[in-house]
């Protein structure tokens, strides 16, 4: 149209000029660790593997039933670190899962051997009851407007002292086994809790869990319509909102994924232990918000990947076996996780603040 | 172009927020492929203006007018439905997300069916790539976060999606306010794009010197009320700054500057 001057033409012309300058070759590598959030805590994994096979090498570290134990430890801490990942990208927190994980545990065990429902019943009764402890938090979070660290930190005692105070009304104790003897076992056993024999070593089914749903959250996030939302809930839930985004709906979602998948893993260990303990569960949903933010999620959402929580987990097990193996006393297991906490959040910090930055 | 029917027209608007007057009989319109700048000061009435063709607050009086048909918007998505999309000065953007994420937010391509239902992500960069292309914004990657852009190229991301999502006519809040001056030059070229493309753009600023380089038309607000709406033939730079001051304000201001230099100037005279 002959409203665009000619001079306006030319000074583009110039501006793209300008672009193609010494900075490009930076701001692509920069740009490729951006868009690739796991991409450090991948490297971490390597770094801890290596530093555990020269440290534990001939102690078993390297060995397939060394690794069976470590990834056991890293599949019950990842099941819950995929849905937290999930629910901390679309901007919220959920304190309650190591609670939940009790919470599911000992009513699993206390409807199968003190009221003799069959296990199929008991897991969908569990079921219900993660729906409902999910519904529960977010419908608080979003109707107060409160932060979820806030809310989700009441109901994480408020369900550990209820399954504290129920299993002792119940059963007049805080351990309750025998869950091997329900009805349904068999089947739960093989589903929850067998081993799968890999060159005569069982690797347990839990591994599996772990890295299929991490398969699935992975390419939900990254490649459906409901994904973008997380972005974007937890970006700017008001620029969200305004592009038409659902963002209830989605934090709801979240909130009660998150509570489903600690149920998982309250399930998975009554089965394997055939039975439950109330305090079971315990600093789970701390350990869970660590291995995501090494996983290079942001803590204040819109920015994370599942992959990165699951490179997060495989560091959380590799060190809490890996002291094991050299024979370190396992105290310090907590020094070195809370180091490494650190220095993933220093990293992200500076990742966020170049992907904020006027380029 | 004058004598096409408006996309939208405002016939005598007034808008009262209880006792206070925010708007008085204001009537405007923008045609396709026309710039129509919205000058005010602060509290000329402009935001209100722009909330009443928005959607956001319905006029108290008068008409809204779109395409000739008589409306009445009661929210921002009935008045989007319709064509008119505003990209207000905080965007809607998300910036650590990439350009393509951000583009289709809320709207995203599939492919596949059912469960398998899936974000187009080839798709949607491709597409973002090419309407970004026809505002001559050449971006390498649309994988590329949209806090990486410069806030010029923000915006005009964001109108690139307006447009891309059927806006005939594109209301931009204050879209220089906040840029520096090359970035302003940016914008405006990408308004320049914009309006080739056939699309009617409302330009509100208070900075003349932004407006009067790319508008075709200006509607000069101030303390509610309107005065009147000039083709940029009719009109200079000059007049249109002093209407949007008040004018003899202004010249009274100009006057007792010139007063400070002349008492500086003796002053330095002196030894």
């Amino acid at each position: 149209m002959a409203h665009a001057p000619q001079t306006i033409e030319q000074d583009e012309a110039d501006t793209r000029d300008a672009s193609a300058d010494e900075r490009i070759v930076e701001t692509s590598f920069l740009q490729r660790l951006i868009s690739r959030p796991e991409l450090g805590a991948a490297g971490g994994a390597l770094v801890v593997w290596i530093f555990f096979a020269v440290l534990a090498g001939d102690q078993g570290f390297l060995s397939l039933r060394g690794t069976a134990t470590y990834l056991e430890v890293s599949a019950e801490l990842g099941i819950l670190a995929i849905a937290v990942a999930l629910l901390m990208i679309g901007g919220e927190f959920d304190l309650s899962v190591g609670s939940i994980i009790g919470a599911s545990g000992m009513m699993t065990t206390i409807l199968a051997v003190e009221y003799g429902w069959p296990l199929s019943a008991v897991l969908i009764a569990v079921l219900v009851f993660a729906v409902l402890v999910g519904s529960f938090n977010g419908y608080l979070v979003l109707r107060t407007g409160l932060p979820s660290f806030i809310i989700t930190l009441a109901s994480l005692f408020i369900f550990r002292g209820a399954t504290i105070g129920v299993t002792r009304l119940i059963t007049g104790r805080t351990q309750v086994g025998g869950l091997s003897e329900a009805a349904g076992y068999d089947w739960a056993y093989t589903l929850f809790a067998s081993d799968v024999t890999v060159w005569g070593v069982g690797f347990p089914v839990s591994i599996l869990w772990w890295l299929g749903l991490a398969a699935l959250a992975a390419w939900a996030l990254q490649r459906t319509p409901f994904g973008n939302w997380i972005y974007g809930v937890g970006g700017d839930a008001e620029a969200a909102r305004n592009t038409g985004v659902p963002v209830r709906t989605v934090k709801l979602t979240l909130f009660i994924l998150t509570a489903i998948a600690a149920s998982l893993v309250g399930v998975i260990q009554a089965v394997s232990f055939s039975g439950a303990d109330v305090l079971r569960g315990e600093l789970r949903e701390f350990f869970a918000i660590i291995v995501v933010v090494i996983g290079g999620t942001l803590l204040t959402g819109g920015y994370g990947t599942v992959i990165g929580a699951v490179f997060g987990a495989l560091i959380f097990g590799m060190v809490r076996q890996g002291i094991v193996f050299t024979g370190v006393d396992a105290d310090w297991f907590q020094v070195f996780l809370g180091g490494m906490l650190l220095v993933a959040v220093l990293v992200n910090n500076w990742v966020r603040r170049q992907a904020m930055q006027n380029r | 172009m004058a004598d096409t029917v408006p996309l939208i027209e405002v016939d005598t608007i007034s808008k009262y927020f209880g006792r206070v007057i925010a708007l008085k009989d204001i009537s405007t319109a923008v045609r396709a492929g026309e710039v129509l700048c919205l000058l005010g000061d602060n509290g000329a009435g402009k935001s209100t203006l722009i909330k009443c063709l928005a959607g956001v607050h319905p006029p108290d009086e008068g008409r809204i007018r779109v395409e000739g048909e008589a409306v009445q918007f009661d929210s921002p998505r009935e008045a989007l439905e319709r064509g008119i999309a505003t990209v207000y000065q905080d965007l809607a953007m998300i910036p650590l997300m990439s350009i393509a994420r951000n583009f289709f937010l809320g709207a995203e391509p599939t492919v596949g069916w059912g469960p398998f239902r899936q974000f187009d992500m080839k798709r949607a960069s491709r597409i973002a790539r090419e309407e970004l292309g026809k505002l001559g914004i050449d971006i390498r990657d649309a994988t590329q976060p949209v806090g990486t852009l410069s806030g010029g190229e923000r915006q005009s991301v964001a109108i690139a999606r307006a447009i891309y999502f059927g806006a005939k006519v594109l209301i931009l809040d204050e879209p220089t306010s906040a840029l520096g001056v090359k970035e302003v030059g940016v914008v405006l070229r990408y308004i320049a794009r914009a309006r080739a493309q056939g699309v009617g753009i409302v330009f509100i600023t208070h900075n003349v010197h932004h407006a009067y380089p790319i508008g075709d038309r200006f509607t000069i607000l101030d303390r509610g009320q309107s005065y009147g709406t000039f083709a940029k033939d009719e009109v200079s730079r000059e007049e249109v700054l002093k209407m949007m001051a008040g004018g003899e304000d202004l010249e009274a201001l100009t006057h007792e500057i010139e007063e400070f230099e002349r008492s500086d100037r003796r002053a330095a005279d002196k030894p």
